[in-house]
């Protein structure tokens, strides 16, 4: 599913985030990716749909070659992704049903379809009742959640989650992940970017640390392994 | 780029959206575009105008050489053989004092009775009437007659009224084109500003665009249609004045006698094509105002 050789990323003001990556995810797999601010697991997560490019190296993401393609075709690997961020990132005027919607209607789905699918994953997540709530009327775990229906909308093979509990109580933190463990049990590939030492403890999946841009542990079943 | 119909009528809908939600920026920016058009229809249907007229008049021209009276026959005749040797010259005709007076005196309907009175000791000369072969040369044959030719009083060939009316045109074109290139600009600026301001406003929409997989062309489209709509919204008004404002001048012309020879541009086609005209300038303003928001504020 993710094939990196040797990547680098050096931002254009010369911080070098990535220093030499080597990876491969197989579909199917739950990746949680650990390590300190500022080791580069966000950079980590662009590179891979492409909201940045590489330095050098090789990147594939679903037999794509990243660093080859042409711009005009990153709108396609995107809609093969699905991306969660730490902070939502809904539009606020619009209501959830809408939020998700969207994401189906920039894809140029038939209006039916739409329809159909947007109450899919909205049930999916478990908010089928509160499609019509605009985002400030739920809790930041719907939220989430609403951002999860969102990302799932287009059927991708690939989750990618940038610290999606950061904002959250404990609580409503292992409701998100109830979620992402469902998902992946359909064969949905899921990458977590994460500070939760108690997640990546109880739920032990693959854990890949990053520490100064380089891949410094890789774990089946791992543990979080930084103490905080 | 094949776009289904239900997504241009998205883009039109977010489209027309846009501009409703900054109605300030919106109107500003349409009457910037209503003020050009309607200089640029005034402009356009004046310096047409004048050259339609202009051009009327110079197929008339024709140079009336007024033969010195001091000189005998002989003479004349020479004149006449030299006139006809010059280059350029279609044709040239010889018109006797008396022929002349006659002809002043039927242009002049019952005023020129009076001039009967001159029959007896006719003031005029005679003269040789002279056709270039093609209009635009008539100034430079004139000239030549002035400079090189003996036995010539004077030179009529209407010049003032056409070599004024050009000079004016020429001046006319210059000044409106400045004129009209400034307000283009001007018009254009302020469309990328009310489409940078909405570009700005939808923000957050656009990267989520971005992150769910639309193509850049989805993202830009609606951008595109607003500052279409704007350019065709600033076009209606001044569509209008043309309409209505030729109509008066072409109804009203023809009722002052005086400019009874004077013909403009009829009606239709002209004010149908000047029309489509300055809506497509409107259109073109409107998506190039656009084009240079999108391309400054819209990396994507
Ligand atoms: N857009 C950017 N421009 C410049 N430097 C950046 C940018 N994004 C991240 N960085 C730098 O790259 C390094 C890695 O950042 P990041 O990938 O966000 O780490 P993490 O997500 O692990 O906290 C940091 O030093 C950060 O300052
Ligand atoms: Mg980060």
């Amino acid at each position: 599913m993710i094939e990196m050789q040797q990547v680098k990323k050096t931002y254009p003001n010369g911080v070098t985030a990535l220093n030499g990556i080597d990876i491969n995810i197989d579909p199917g797999e739950f990746v949680y990716l650990v390590g300190q601010s500022g080791a580069g697991k966000s950079t980590f997560i662009k590179l891979i749909f492409r909201e940045e490019m590489a330095s050098s190296g090789q990147i594939r993401v679903n037999n794509k070659d990243l660093l080859e393609m042409k711009w005009r075709d990153v709108p396609l690997l995107r809609r093969e992704i699905g991306v969660v961020y730490q902070d939502f990132k809904l539009l606020p005027k619009m209501t959830v049903y809408e939020n998700v919607a969207f994401a189906l209607e920039v894809v140029e789905e038939s209006p039916r379809q739409i329809r159909k699918r947007v109450m899919e994953v909205l049930d999916q997540v478990g908010l089928k009742n509160k499609a019509r709530f605009i985002p400030d009327e739920l809790s930041g775990g719907e939220q989430q959640r609403v951002a999860i229906a969102r990302a799932m909308a287009n059927y991708p093979k690939l989750l990618i989650a940038d610290e999606p509990t950061g904002n959250l109580d404990p609580d409503t933190s292992w409701e998100i992940m109830k979620i992402l463990e469902e998902i992946n049990g359909t064969g949905t590939t899921i990458i977590m970017a994460t500070h939760s030492k108690e997640i990546v403890n109880t739920i032990k999946r693959r854990v890949i640390a990053i520490e100064g841009g380089l891949i410094v542990r890789d774990q089946h079943r791992g543990e979080y392994g930084y103490e905080v | 780029m094949a776009m289904k119909f239900r997504t241009l009528k998205r883009h039109f809908k977010e489209g027309l959206k846009n501009s409703w939600r900054n109605s300030w920026m919106t109107l500003a920016s349409v009457a910037a575009v209503t003020t050009t058009l309607i200089l640029v229809a005034v402009f356009l249907a004046l310096v047409l105008n004048l050259n339609y007229i202009a051009s009327g008049l110079e197929e008339d021209v024709q140079i009336k050489v007024l033969v010195d009276q001091t000189a005998n026959e002989e003479e004349i005749e020479e004149l006449g053989e030299a006139l006809d040797g010059l280059d350029n010259v279609e044709s040239v005709v010889f018109s006797s004092r008396d022929e002349e007076l006659q002809d002043l005196m039927t242009s002049m309907g019952e005023q020129g009775e009076a001039w009967g009175l001159f029959e007896q000791d006719n003031p005029l000369n005679d003269a040789f009437v002279v056709t270039a072969e093609e209009p635009q040369d008539t100034v430079a044959i004139a000239d030549v007659i002035i400079e090189d030719f003996d036995y010539v009083d004077r030179v009529n060939y209407g010049q003032d009224v056409v070599q004024n009316l050009f000079t004016f045109n020429n001046y006319a074109r210059i000044v409106g084109a400045v004129l009209i290139v400034a307000l283009v600009f001007t018009a254009i600026f302020l469309i990328s500003n009310t489409i940078k301001i909405t570009i700005i406003a939808r923000r957050k929409e656009i990267e989520i665009m971005k992150l769910v997989g639309a193509t850049n062309w989805f993202i830009r489209w609606p951008f595109f249609v607003e500052g279409l709509l704007l350019g065709i919204l600033g076009s209606i008004l001044p569509i209008a004045v043309l309409f209505t404002g030729y109509y008066y001048i072409d109804q009203n012309m023809g009722a002052v006698n005086q400019f009874d020879f004077i013909q403009l541009l009829p009606f239709t086609p002209f004010v149908w094509q000047l029309a489509g005209l300055i809506l497509l300038i409107g259109a073109v303003i409107g998506v190039w105002g656009s084009v240079m928001s999108v391309r400054k504020f819209l990396k994507v």
